[in-house]
């Protein structure tokens, strides 16, 4: 099964999603990609080698940069789904060459922490490894 | 997104890699926003510039950048970088070399030293209507609302872009449907204090709208000592770009925001009620702000009994030099810092300081998420009658 979804930053990647409902601000994931902010439900949670799936990065437009440090430590998401249009995200994607496309995910209740999907940013396809 | 032959023609490198990777950014940005083309923009202000924030993987990504001949276009300014080099106090030599390789690699580039997280009080500004690029979300929120000009809420690297192509994405802000709100915000109760403000932004900042609407159900001091912490805190807590006030209109949604709001939105983002030092900044303050706390501090006759330390405008420093305010300030015990400000400063250190004391949402949000220091949010008057003698 797969869902068709807007490309942003080219690249293809497997793995497993890790939900967040809520938006996240970039800057405050620790450099071995752990989310470190007492206001975020996934407050302690690791991002890296996961598929992440968020509304929309919040707050400081340094975040950005946080994506390419991520990458460059090996502890960055695979790839990244987001809802909304989003500057630092798509920036922070676009050069740290980290896959990223565009989804209304909450559309679809296949969308859950664990569930392993390939994201195919060349031509906007989810697939469900299922 | 359409992109012109030349355009394409710099995306796929025949300007040099520099350009390519500006393009390359701008191009996901477009993606992401649905933008049909590019427009050209008239100043830049660039994030990214503190060690703290970037770290060694930003400082390499701009170094590699400043050797890949990449130049600014237009006129582009900086956000505060991590210190002010005229006091280094204890800073680890690590830093500091780090920092200056990061300003050297801009400076090469063609980028003002300005080291502001206030442009709009320091620069003379385009006119009304101009399209702009300002990554500093509390610069981009003022620009939009109260001066008028265009812009989205750069990320640190879309300003970047900008800069080195003159241009940025038609989409967002930048469209005149997006930047009449949909949902308003009515608020209930008399707001006064700027941390009042900030409690406000911050509320409204987490709806993640474009743009929002401020209905005021009393008046209301509008200027620059309120409006600033309420862009600061918007641009912390969400992703809005703009607002407006008291604008009539028929809204998609409504929320009340009431004292019961601000209050919740005060415990969660503070932990303490005390602290061993105070903090005054971000935004980094301007000549109004020095103005009342110099008044505040009855020009230096009281003192505070615990470490202050202020971030402020190098440029609004001087200003205030001239008019006695520094020196009022520093008779009263206080420690004023340029060219740096209050988010990810190393100056706060878990180690040295348990809790701060300050007037700011969005210092309170990074002092206690980032530097792990506990944290008390209070108004700047509030402050200086419990902390001065």
């Amino acid at each position: 099964m797969h869902i068709s979804c807007k490309p942003i930053v080219k690249g293809i990647a497997e793995g497993e999603l890790l939900l967040s409902t809520k938006s996240i601000n970039l800057l405050t994931i620790t450099d071995e990609g752990i989310i470190n902010d007492s206001s975020h439900p996934l407050n302690g949670r690791s991002i890296a080698g996961k598929i992440l799936v968020y509304p929309n990065a919040i707050g400081s437009s340094v975040g950005a940069y946080k994506l390419y440090s991520l990458k460059i430590n090996n502890t960055s998401p695979k790839a990244i789904i987001c809802k909304n249009s989003d500057l630092i995200t798509a920036s922070g994607c676009a050069i740290a060459n980290i896959p990223l496309v565009k989804c209304d995910y909450e559309k679809y209740n296949y969308f859950k922490d664990g569930v392993v999907v390939i994201v195919d940013g060349y031509n906007g396809l989810i697939k469900f490894l299922i | 997104m359409f992109l012109t032959k030349d355009e394409e023609e710099a995306l796929e490198g025949k300007y040099g890699d520099a350009i390519a990777i500006a393009y390359k950014i701008l191009v996901a940005i477009g993606e992401s926003t649905e933008a049909d083309r590019l427009i050209p923009i008239e100043w830049s202000h660039v994030a990214g510039v503190n060690y703290n924030t970037i770290g060694d993987a930003g400082l390499k990504f701009l170094e590699d950048l400043s050797k890949k001949d990449a130049k600014v276009k237009v006129k582009t300014t900086l956000n505060p970088m991590g210190y002010d080099p005229n006091k280094p106090r204890n800073l680890k030599s690590e830093f500091i070399e780090k920092q200056q390789r990061i300003i050297n690699a801009y400076r090469k580039m063609g980028i003002e030293n300005s080291f502001t997280c206030i442009p709009y009080e320091v620069y003379q500004l385009p006119k009304k209507g101009t399209n702009v690029s300002l990554a500093e979300s509390n610069a981009a929120i003022y620009s939009n609302s109260i001066l008028e000009l265009k812009t989205n809420k750069e990320s640190a690297l879309s300003a970047l872009a900008s800069a080195i192509t003159g241009k940025s994405i038609y989409s967002g802000l930048r469209l005149e449907e997006n930047r009449v709100p949909k949902i308003n915000i009515n608020v209930k109760h008399q707001i006064k204090s700027e941390l009042d403000f900030a409690l406000l932004g911050y509320f409204a900042g987490k709806i993640n709208e474009m743009s929002i609407n401020f209905s005021f159900e009393s008046g209301i001091d509008l200027n620059d000592f309120n409006i600033k912490p309420l862009c600061a805190a918007l641009g912390t807590s969400g992703s809005t770009g703009m607002f407006t006030i008291n604008k009539k209109d028929n809204y998609v949604e409504n929320f009340d925001f009431t004292q019961e709001d601000a209050k919740r939105i005060k415990d969660e983002i503070t932990n303490t009620d005390k602290g061993d030092l105070i903090v005054f900044g971000s935004p980094q303050l301007g000549i109004k702000e020095l103005e009342i706390l110099n008044s505040l501090i009855n020009k230096g006759n009281r003192k505070f009994k615990k470490r202050c330390i202020i971030f402020c405008a190098r440029e609004v420093y001087n200003k205030a030099k001239k008019k006695g305010y520094i020196d009022n300030l520093e008779r009263a015990n206080a420690e004023i810092y340029c060219d740096s400000c209050s988010c990810l400063t190393p100056l706060v250190n878990r180690n040295e300081i348990d809790s701060v004391i300050t007037n700011s949402v969005k210092a309170a949000y990074y002092l206690r998420n980032w530097n792990k220091v506990n944290v008390s949010l209070k108004s700047m008057k509030e402050i200086v009658n419990e902390e001065c003698i």
